[in-house]
């Protein structure tokens, strides 16, 4: 019987050490050490013994049977450390330096400059409001002191239509609205109105790289009692660093525009050459860039509010000249060539 | 408006001063300064006065002279000369060897065979004027040799100020207008215009003149006689001509300069033409011809200068070419009037007509300045032509006289509005020096407003406001933030959800956002087979290709798209724009905010592009709404719509939409080989659906199980009917459905469905589920949709 443990013991030994795959011992493991194995057959041979001779041979296969759990076992481990390494070996190398696939939409360039701006006012509390781009002759100039045949209606080549209503030619034409609604809780529980009203506008006139008939400008107004000149100028210098993202030199002229008194003419330290002169700025190192002023006594009379209680700013920025300047676009008519190849570049902004 | 500093001085001593400085200033106080400043005589160097001493002809050229000048340097200088007007005796501006004349350095030059040691210049050469028909002549008695810079105010700073930052400045349409400015910014004093004293003459006869309507405010003439000066001196037509004006004749020249000086235009007459002057409009049309030797139409609205009943002059606009002073005139009547603004205004508009005469008095002129500028014309007359005579009284006729402007406020009332502190004093300085009369007591201001800021511009309190601030200088202010409270502010809906569907189909979908007009393209549309449907009109386009307002996003997309056909295979744009469908009841235009989108596709099945355009649409409404849409076969409304797979938008059974594919005729005029799918929402009536709540739905902790039935689906049964088959039954616990595999042949269409079945109180078993699907497979096949081996 001894003969046959160490026959079987070197046969284990061999045949474990040479199996090649996990699969291969796993076999193995069900030749030997399984049920109907050959360690367990020889303990069926065990029969004829004596008690003796039992309890020294049983003591034997018991010591096979550790023995070749252990060879599996280690064997096991080996092949299983050699196929994680083959594993490792065999992943090929990716280049990651190849051009990543960007493919993704675009935002209308003006969409992402009135986004910025919307931020940082909605940021300071103001109400982000939508208007209709077709107003009646009340809205656009009646409301806002500019009755008829007041030569201020000259400087605006406004759309008419034939049922006597107009294409808005500035967001100012949303102030009354803006005033009759929100002037009620400013009244009754002194809540400030404070609006922009970003929008499309309109102009009768020919178009060139630096003209368009339709455009977008942002409309603010705050009124509250108290608003002065100094808190305007806070505003526009606050709002104009936040867009551009660095601290943003403006000064102010005097402007006319009926529905202001005193008004301005907002100017900005040029982008390009940071005030110092360039061709960008006609060597002045100023960009012209917004009217604005303190609300005329007159409109906000029109919007039911009392000049002497209340003051208030308003402000029109040129949102498509403030997206051209931001993004260096130089012919105003590319904004509404719906072309893709100009447009799909403005993928999403901070 | 050119401004020339010379000018303005004579006003105003603005010695010791940085001129570019106090310019700049104005810029920021005043009026727009453009950005180029001249200056004037800054390139001109070395031309002295000079003597020709003998002229000889050149002896091969016709043009040439050979001269000898006396240019006061003890000696004569030969110099070759192709002016006509050469003579002996004869005093001219001579550059001599080493003047600058802008570019140009003279230097010794052989010339036609002959030395020139120096030019003879014309004015336009030294740059006084655009004279260049002959060298100048110098008829002032002065020393040869001497410089020309001296002799004429040829050194000036000259500046542009944008006539658009004067349109409610009339007061500004001059240099004593400006000079008055200047003296506020430096703290100068304004000296006073000198004037001839005109009741000196109120014994002589008046003018037979009569204003016979109201569009005339005031009206005042003069005649004055035997003047003999034909030629304005040289400093008068310097600063005219640096003002952009060119020199006429010494009349129309000082007319011109009156209207530079203090901003009123005047005119003259032939007194022979205007005996009997009249103010009125005509009943009836009938052209006239201007000055310019142009017939104009004049109609029932224009008010005219007549003779009695003979048109002599459009008021305010322009001189008549039969009254203009002519070689025999001797005699000539001066008018100098105010019109009503608005009146002026329409009557250029109407005749395609303006000059600088009606640019000012559109501005509302001051009416008091009628006479002042008579006594000033008359001054500058005498001083120059010292024979001129008056020969009538002043008549004036002052028909309309504007109210005085008194505006009472207190020091609170500018703190307000600035937010800063100015003192009293210098808010009284600061009036006082523009011309206001300032009453201060304690903190009580009582200031009336000066006649020539009166007459529209400075009406209110808040005039005041501008008055004091921009002298007292916007970069001076402090910058303050607000003291107000803070409250909540809600984002209009309409606004929300077209922002976050703008992120969805650029984010999610890869689409491109565009802007497209508010109008129909005519020809790009006609190109595309679309014609333009009726809707509301520009009433006053000027271009013929966009008269018709759009009542739908999808035809400019869809001119845009074919714009783009280049650029991919597939791209998808859309556009978030206004619409206007038609007018509603009220008259008013129904505008409404629409989202378009069109899909472009070479590469697709028109399947596959169209569900995918319902699939945008559909997780639109899924992640705004938390809803499901559904959808109604709708009749083609627009020549551009497939008939075909044409379906109206619904969520809450409301009709937000419209999705489809694009007509063939139109989408080959785009690509023959590409599909085209479209889809049009309303924002409001997207905006106006509820949003339905987020509810919650705990993971069971039992095992959920699945059960698949793939069915053979009968053509024209639609999806929507199989779900109903399955919608009344396992209530409780069937939890969901998808489709997970679609088999599709020409003559087969077939989708494997799975149901999700869970519980939240119990382990389901097979048998149930088994009998709930049984039902539902029963249902189906009630419906033609049967199960597939």
């Amino acid at each position: 019987m001894d003969e046959k443990i160490i026959a079987l013991k070197n046969e284990i030994t061999d045949k474990v050490a040479s199996a090649k795959t996990t699969a291969e011992l796993d076999a193995r493991r069900v030749e030997y050490l399984g049920k109907k194995g050959s360690i367990t057959a020889l303990l069926k041979g065990m029969k004829d013994l004596s008690v003796e001779e039992k309890k020294t041979f049983g003591a034997k296969v018991n010591e096979l049977k550790e023995y070749a759990t252990q060879q599996i076992d280690d064997k096991a481990q080996a092949l299983k450390e050699q196929e994680i390494q083959k594993e490792l070996d065999s992943m090929p190398v990716f280049d990651i330096t190849t051009p990543a696939n960007l493919d993704r939409g675009s935002y209308h360039p003006i969409t992402l400059v009135q986004r910025q701006c919307e931020t940082i006012f909605k940021s300071m509390g103001f109400a982000v409001i939508d208007y209709p781009e077709v107003v009646t002759d009340y809205e656009c100039f009646e409301a806002l002191n500019i009755p008829k045949h007041h030569p201020a209606r000259d400087m605006q080549d406004t759309y008419y239509l034939q049922n006597g209503q107009l294409l808005k030619s500035h967001t100012s034409a949303a102030q009354n609205a803006i005033l009759k609604k929100y002037g009620k809780n400013l009244i009754e529980n002194g809540v400030p109105i404070k609006a922009i009203f970003p929008g499309r506008c309109f102009r009768n006139e020919a178009t060139d790289a630096c003209h368009e008939n339709t455009f977008f400008q942002m409309e603010g107004v705050m009124v509250d009692k108290d608003i002065s000149i100094s808190n305007l100028i806070y505003f526009m210098k606050t709002m104009l660093s936040e867009v551009f993202r660095k601290d943003i030199k403006v000064r102010l002229r005097p402007g006319f525009f009926p529905f202001v008194e005193p008004g301005f003419e907002l100017d900005i330290s040029c982008l390009i050459c940071g005030g110092e002169g360039c061709p960008s700025c006609k060597q002045s190192g100023w960009l012209e860039l917004c009217p604005c002023g303190m609300i005329h006594p007159n409109v906000l009379r029109e919007g039911g509010i009392d000049p002497e209680e209340y003051t208030g700013f308003a402000f029109g920025l040129g949102l498509t000249r403030l997206a051209m300047m931001k993004y260096g676009v130089k012919d105003i008519r590319d904004l509404n060539s719906g072309r893709l190849k100009v447009l799909e570049q403005f993928t999403d902004d901070e | 408006m050119l401004l020339s500093m010379n000018w303005i001085e004579d006003f105003v001593d603005l010695s010791g001063l940085d001129k570019l400085e106090l310019i700049h200033k104005l810029s920021l106080s005043t009026a727009e300064v453009e950005n180029e400043i001249f200056f004037k005589g800054a390139d001109l160097s070395g031309v002295v006065v000079a003597e020709i001493v003998s002229v000889e002809d050149h002896p091969e050229s016709k043009k040439l002279h050979l001269l000898k000048v006396d240019a006061g340097d003890g000696k004569l200088t030969d110099v070759v000369c192709g002016a006509p007007n050469v003579r002996v005796g004869m005093k001219t501006a001579f550059a001599k060897v080493g003047a600058k004349l802008g570019e140009i350095e003279i230097a010794p030059r052989p010339l036609a065979g002959f030395e020139s040691h120096g030019m003879c210049c014309s004015e336009a050469e030294i740059g006084i004027s655009d004279d260049h028909s002959g060298i100048m002549d110098i008829t002032e008695d002065v020393k040869n040799g001497t410089d020309i810079k001296d002799l004429y105010a040829i050194d000036d700073i000259v500046f542009e100020i944008d006539n658009k930052s004067l349109t409610n400045r009339p007061d500004l349409w001059s240099h004593y207008g400006f000079a008055r400015e200047f003296a506020a910014l430096a703290g100068r004093e304004l000296k006073a215009l000198e004037c001839e004293e005109l009741t000196q003459y109120n014994n002589l006869r008046k003018i037979d003149m009569k204003i016979e309507d109201p569009l005339c405010q005031r009206y005042s003439c003069m005649q004055v006689e035997n003047i003999t000066r034909s030629i304005s001196p040289v400093n008068m037509r310097i600063r005219l001509f640096y003002c952009g004006m060119r020199g006429i004749n010494f009349l129309a020249d000082l007319t011109n300069y009156l209207m530079l000086e203090v901003g009123q235009p005047m005119h003259a007459f032939d007194s022979r033409k205007v005996e009997k002057i009249r103010i009125k409009r005509f009943d009836t049309p009938f052209t006239f011809q201007t000055l310019d030797g142009v017939e104009r139409n004049i109609d029932e609205n224009t008010l005219m200068i007549c003779n009695d009943n003979t048109p002599v002059a459009i008021a305010g606009i322009m001189g008549g070419l039969d009254s203009e002073i002519v070689e025999d005139t001797t005699t000539l009547t001066l008018e100098s009037a105010t019109f009503d603004a608005v009146s002026i205004r329409k009557s250029t508009v109407r005749l395609a007509h303006r000059t600088d005469a009606s640019m000012r008095y559109e501005k509302c002129l001051d009416p008091e300045m009628t006479t002042l500028a008579i006594g000033r014309f008359i001054n500058l007359l005498k001083k120059y032509d010292g024979g001129a005579q008056v020969v009538s009284a002043l008549t004036d006729e002052y028909a309309y006289k504007y109210d005085t402007v008194t505006l009472d406020f207190d020091k609170n009332f500018v703190d307000r509005y600035t937010g800063i502190e100015i003192s009293n004093d210098t808010i009284v300085k600061t009036l006082t020096d523009l011309g206001f009369k300032v009453t201060l007591e304690g903190d009580n201001f009582s200031v009336v407003v000066p006649s020539w800021r009166a007459t529209k511009d400075v009406t209110i309190k808040a005039d005041i406001i501008e008055e004091i601030t921009r002298i007292y200088g916007y970069d001076n202010f402090d910058i303050n933030t607000t003291r107000s409270p803070l409250y909540p502010v809600r984002a209009e809906a309409v606004k929300n959800n077209e922002d976050r569907i703008k992120d969805i189909l650029v984010k999610k979908y890869n689409l491109h956002e565009l802007h497209s007009y508010v109008w129909a393209y005519n020809d790009e549309m006609k190109a595309l087979g679309i014609p333009v449907e009726d809707n509301v009109r520009l009433a006053n386009a000027t271009n013929p290709n966009i008269e018709t307002l759009r009542n739908s996003i999808i035809p400019t997309q869809l001119c845009q798209v074919k714009a783009n056909t280049g650029y991919g295979t597939d791209f998808g744009v859309f556009e978030v724009g206004r619409v206007i469908k038609g007018l509603k009841e009220d008259g008013l235009c129904n505008e409404q905010k629409m989202l378009a989108v069109t899909l472009f596709s070479k590469t697709k099945e028109m399947k596959e592009l169209y569900l995918e355009l319902r699939d945008i649409v559909a997780v639109i409404a899924s992640d705004l709404k938390h809803k499901t849409l559904t959808y109604k076969a709708v009749a083609p409304a627009h020549s551009y719509e497939h008939p075909v797979n044409l379906y109206a938008i619904l969520i809450d059974g409301e009709e937000i939409g419209t999705i489809g594919i694009l007509h063939p005729v139109v989408s080959r005029n785009i690509d023959k080989k590409a599909n085209i799918v479209f889809a049009e929402i309303s924002m409001s009536a997207f905006t106006e659906a509820e949003v339905a709540p987020i509810v919650y739905d705990e993971p069971s902790k039992f095992p959920s199980m699945t059960y698949d039935i793939s069915v053979e689906i009968p053509a024209g049964v639609l999806f929507e009917s199989l779900e109903k088959c399955w919608a009344n039954e396992g209530k409780s616990i069937l939890k969901g459905t998808r489709i997970v595999d679609t088999y599709d042949t020409e003559e087969i269409h077939s989708i494997t469905v799975r149901f999700e079945f869970s519980s939240n109180e119990r382990t389901l078993s097979s048998a149930e589920i088994q009998e709930i699907m049984d039902k539902v497979i029963a249902n189906l096949s009630e419906i033609g949709v049967t199960l597939r081996g």
